[in-house]
């Protein structure tokens, strides 16, 4: 059964300005799945619509095969939501902010407060539970919603951008913590600017661009579409000048860097191999930008 | 059926701590202030006054004074409760939960009649030190204060969905309530007027809600206490209803 089911969705705000146009896309139930686009391609607009604070203009959305325009809260039970800014009083307790959420969809106390208490824990809160929102730090608030966003335990958990604006190390954690969730059986959609993100957590991926969907398909196949990769060589001595390389070309980016745009037809050790040949000794190599990246640049410059 | 009265709960657990929690704000000067109407109103200027009904100016000012309490305080926590939650987004929370619309309006209904009648009670705690004040039916104390409470905790919700900033939610108590209230017989008896202003007077409901009240306390009512009934139920319906009509068209909370 798919987690999610989108089928020709429109959303056109008041101003006259089209968001979607016409967005089909399904996810299946247990994947982690990463929804791509720049800034104000209408990633916010789709998570709002399956959240119902965005109402649709048409099109059809299901959640675990249950339609929204037929049973909205039933749907709504099955789904939590962490959305990309803070919204919660910052003057309430994190405990309390929490057990309202449960409340909201009707968990008694004592079991909203156990469940609290396990979010809480797994999140780093459990000790600030009796502190106001407003005396977090900016990754504790992060924290804080997604323990909020999961505290009625939903099959489907959608994270509008949810590492933005987090340290390295923190992020690291959510993306364990995500991956553990996922892991556990739950759905994740997730929406996020960092590539890296995507392509470390999510299996299957789709990209808007506009309002429409330009790519949905798995991060393995969508990988294999990339036909050329850019890499970084830092050299030991300086290079003066490389050989040309078919399929390959090579640019100095300073006396020691190489940078080296490869086609899928040629291999890696090709590009050693003609290294070795010109007496060029390879320190290190990286990728100039994540994958993912090159790819996304590609796809929704067009 | 279950989970709806867990989310009525909620929400009404998170308004009354709301309520607690700024209980200087909420709860003291309300108090003051109408400790001061007592001391004013009731005993420097009341004292040269002559009786009103058999009943000297303070008893029959104080259930003026409490219900003018319930009214402003009614109105303004839901006013200004539910327009922070707009303002701070977390009126998200409840509209991504399955929680029904008239289960917000009535959670939000109880954190206003929670603080309008707490003040309520205490205002008529401190009108006790300066009045001996009869209580002649309790029955109808009762239903006019958690009716008119109600009315005005819904018509509070009403201005807090439509308000878009700060400034809106303090316009319709200034202009409308506060005038009304003052018009609305909690410092005269209608029969001082003249008969023309006592008609007109009539359109204002408020002098129901007063007359009524005050009927509670002292058994005299220049107006018809069954017809205060009527109208406040009539506005507890209407209230409601566009309240209702207002979530369920997501105005200012769904885009």
């Amino acid at each position: 059964m798919n987690a999610l089911s989108i089928n020709d969705l429109y959303k056109t705000y008041g101003s006259g300005f089209e968001a979607l146009k016409g967005i089909s896309l399904d996810v299946g139930e247990g994947e982690f799945f990463g929804l791509l686009g720049p800034n104000g391609a209408g990633k916010t607009t789709t998570i709002g619509i399956i959240t119902s604070l965005v109402t649709k203009t048409a099109g059809r959305v299901e959640i675990f095969g249950i339609d929204i325009d037929e049973d909205f809260p039933a749907a709504k039970r099955l789904i939590g939501v962490v959305p990309q800014e803070y919204n919660f009083s910052i003057f309430e307790k994190v405990q309390d902010i929490v057990t309202q959420q449960a409340g909201y969809y009707g968990l008694p106390y004592q079991q909203a407060l156990a469940h609290a208490e396990k979010y809480l824990r797994k999140l780093g809160l459990w000790e600030k539970r009796f502190v106001s929102a407003r005396e977090l730090s900016g990754g504790m608030k992060r924290r804080l919603m997604i323990a909020r966003g999961l505290v009625h335990e939903p099959r489907l958990l959608i994270l509008d951008e949810p590492t933005a604006g987090v340290d390295v190390e923190l992020r690291r954690g959510m993306w364990s913590f995500l991956e553990e969730l996922n892991r556990e059986g739950r759905t994740i959609i997730l929406t996020t600017h960092y590539l890296e993100e995507a392509e470390r957590l999510c299996n299957t991926i789709g990209i808007i661009s506009h309002g429409k969907l330009v790519e949905n398909t798995s991060k393995r196949e969508l990988l294999r579409k990339l036909d050329m990769e850019t890499f970084i060589f830092e050299t030991t001595a300086p290079v003066a000048s490389l050989a040309p390389l078919t399929d390959v070309s090579f640019q100095l980016v300073d006396e020691t860097t190489v940078e080296a745009t490869k086609s899928k037809a040629r291999s890696l050790n090709d590009v050693f191999a003609h290294f070795a040949a010109n007496h060029i000794s390879v320190e290190s190599m990286r990728n100039k930008t994540n994958r993912l990246e090159e790819l996304f640049l590609g796809m929704v410059e067009k | 059926m279950r989970a709806d009265f867990i989310s009525l709960l909620s929400i009404a657990r998170k308004e009354v701590i709301r309520i607690f929690r700024i209980w200087v704000q909420t709860l003291v000067p309300p108090v003051i202030t109408m400790t001061l109407y007592f001391i004013i109103f009731g005993s420097f200027i009341g004292s040269q006054l002559r009786d009103i009904g058999g009943y000297d100016y303070m008893a029959f000012i104080a259930p003026g004074l409490i219900m003018m309490s319930i009214i402003t305080n009614s109105y303004t926590n839901t006013v200004s409760s539910f327009f922070s939650a707009k303002f701070q987004r977390n009126v998200e929370e409840l509209l991504v939960s399955p929680t029904p619309n008239w289960v917000i309006i009535l959670g939000y209904v109880i954190g206003g009649m929670s603080r309008g009648l707490s003040v309520g009670l205490l205002v008529a705690l401190v009108s006790l030190v300066f009045v001996q004040l009869p209580l002649f039916s309790l029955t109808y104390t009762l239903v006019f204060a958690v009716l008119t409470s109600f009315v005005f905790a819904l018509a509070g919700m009403v201005n807090g969905i439509f308000a878009k900033k700060f400034d809106d939610i303090s316009i319709i108590p200034t202009f409308v309530i506060t005038p009304l209230t003052y018009l609305g017989g909690v410092f005269y008896s209608l029969a001082l007027l003249p008969e023309f202003w006592q008609i007109v007077s009539k359109a204002n409901p408020i002098i129901y809600m007063v007359g009524g009240f005050r009927y509670g306390f002292l058994g005299i009512t220049d107006i018809s206490v069954w017809l205060g009934v009527v109208i406040l139920l009539m506005f507890a319906v209407l209230l409601f209803t566009v309240n209702l009509f207002l979530l369920e068209k997501g105005y200012g909370i769904r885009t």
